[in-house]
């Protein structure tokens, strides 16, 4: 298999990690499931690090975001498909 | 792997000390019993080759259940089978007594030094005569063959990053779904990084009054240390700015990331206080512990753990006088940037060459060798972490 630029823990996850070094705007990534192996392709929409999180579909500011599977907190600002997803616009629910 | 008389077939030479328990280390460890004798003890470890002074910062005037954890850890800390025989020095002689005392349960050589009326040059120079003795004799202890079963194997995650929810911890819980069954005894804490995960956690008690327990200690820290002390909330330490550097964003997923080091079908059999030494046989154990990387590993070595298991994202560098601390990173630019750091890179899991039980495995190997011997990174580059936990001022 190709070398994925992101990776998904469920497939209800709505954000997924970037695996590789140096990802740029408008890369045609390779997102890799890793609880089943699926995949799927996807276009970010800005230079993100390695280890952050790209939003897999539009998510509305309240809304909860999904990670392996489970509630990691809710957005705080409107976040775009292939957008990236962080402290700027993720915050916990509980304090 | 499993052979008729129920032992594995999975074997190491270790140093099977006199009360059965098996160490991978042989040190002969000069222990301060309180902050004023840690130049007494490193003198005598200047003096005598070979012999390991762990200096730390308290045992003055502490009371209560703060006292009780002081005694707790430098007791557990020279009962480890890691340790071969323990020189204690204090400023005067009840308390470092209670110490060897303490020790000495083990059967181990152990005798205590209290430097008033005597003062440092005389304490050093007879504390010196017993090093030399003790060392001497550690020497030519033999190593004979044990079994898998005779390994206590601890973890706690550190500068954690999304890399090690994806890759590394996850390696460390099929380490544990592998060796568990083998009948090691294996550990995990972190109290305040379970936080955000604390219903997966205490579903994964042995039993509903283990769970409880478990909700109960957690709920203690969120009550008595986080309520109580907070300014805002935990946001400036829990996820760190190295966790938030590495990608991490809210606490409830730094804990998510941080459970995935328990496997997938390990259950912990029981709930212990810091540095408590285990007492239901093999199987999993939480601690309750700090989520500071130095502190949980003195606690977990403490409680009689020979070797650390410790995934990093970001690249911690801890290490732990007595215990040889493996780390573990799939973060292909950690791997990189801190190689002299890293014992096992679990990249491969990232760029999907390497399967998760296929990082076991190979973690399982390290184990195995440091358990023969190999040097971890954190011991070949000196680090030596030795914290007690503090868990109130002092009188």
């Amino acid at each position: 298999m190709a070398i994925p630029h992101l990776l998904v823990h469920e497939k209800k996850d709505t954000v997924g990690v970037v695996a590789i070094e140096g990802l740029k705007a408008g890369t045609d990534m390779l997102c890799v499931v890793t609880a089943d192996n699926s995949s799927f392709n996807l276009k970010s929409k800005m230079d993100v690090p390695i280890g952050h999180k790209i939003a897999l579909t539009d998510i509305k500011k309240g809304d909860t975001v999904i990670k392996y599977g489970q509630d990691i907190g809710k957005a705080v600002a409107d976040i775009a498909q292939g957008e990236h997803v962080h402290v700027h616009n993720l915050k916990t629910k509980r304090w | 792997m499993a052979q008729a008389n129920g032992k594995s077939n999975m074997k190491f030479q270790g140093w099977r000390r006199e009360n059965g328990r098996v160490g991978v280390r042989n040190h002969v460890v000069i222990l301060p019993l309180d902050d004023l004798s840690n130049a007494a003890c490193e003198a005598v470890a200047n003096n005598i080759k070979g012999t390991l002074a762990i200096p730390h910062a308290y045992g003055r005037l502490q009371f209560g259940e703060d006292l009780e954890l002081h005694f707790r850890t430098l007791i557990g800390t020279g009962s480890n089978p890691n340790v071969a025989a323990v020189v204690v020095i204090g400023i005067e002689e009840q308390w470092t007594n209670r110490v060897v005392e303490g020790i000495k349960k083990t059967g181990k050589p152990v005798v205590g030094f209290g430097i008033e009326l005597h003062g440092d040059i005389d304490t050093i120079a007879r504390a010196s005569r017993v090093a030399k003795e003790y060392v001497q004799w550690a020497s030519e202890l033999k190593r004979e063959e044990c079994d898998i079963s005779d390994l206590w194997v601890s973890t706690k995650c550190g500068e954690s990053d999304t890399t090690t929810g994806l890759a590394s911890c996850p390696t460390v819980g099929n380490m544990y779904d592998k060796l568990i069954p083998k009948g090691i005894h294996g550990v995990f804490g972190e109290t305040s990084e379970i936080t955000g995960a604390e219903h997966l956690a205490k579903a994964r008690a042995i039993s509903p009054e283990i769970g409880e327990k478990w909700m109960k200690t957690w709920q203690a820290y969120e009550d008595d240390v986080i309520q109580a002390h907070k300014t805002n909330d935990l946001s400036d330490s829990q996820p760190t700015k190295g966790n938030i550097a590495g990608g991490l964003s809210t606490i409830e997923e730094k804990a998510l990331g941080n459970l995935e080091k328990i496997g997938r079908t390990c259950k912990y059999i029981d709930v212990l206080g810091p540095a408590e030494t285990p007492a239901r046989g093999p199987g999993l154990y939480y601690m309750d512990t700090s989520s500071a990387a130095a502190e949980c590993v003195t606690l977990m070595a403490a409680g009689g753990y020979v070797i650390h298991t410790f995934p990093t994202g970001q690249g911690n560098i801890i290490g732990n006088p007595i215990v040889p601390v493996i780390k573990i990173s799939g973060n292909p630019r950690t791997v990189r940037t801190m190689s002299e750091h890293i014992d096992l890179d679990v990249s491969g899991i990232l760029r999907r060459d390497q399967t998760i039980p296929e990082a076991g495995d190979a973690l399982i190997e390290m184990i195995m060798r440091t358990a023969n011997g190999r040097l971890t990174a954190s011991e070949a580059l000196g680090h030596r972490e030795f914290v007690l936990t503090k868990l109130y001022r002092s009188a």
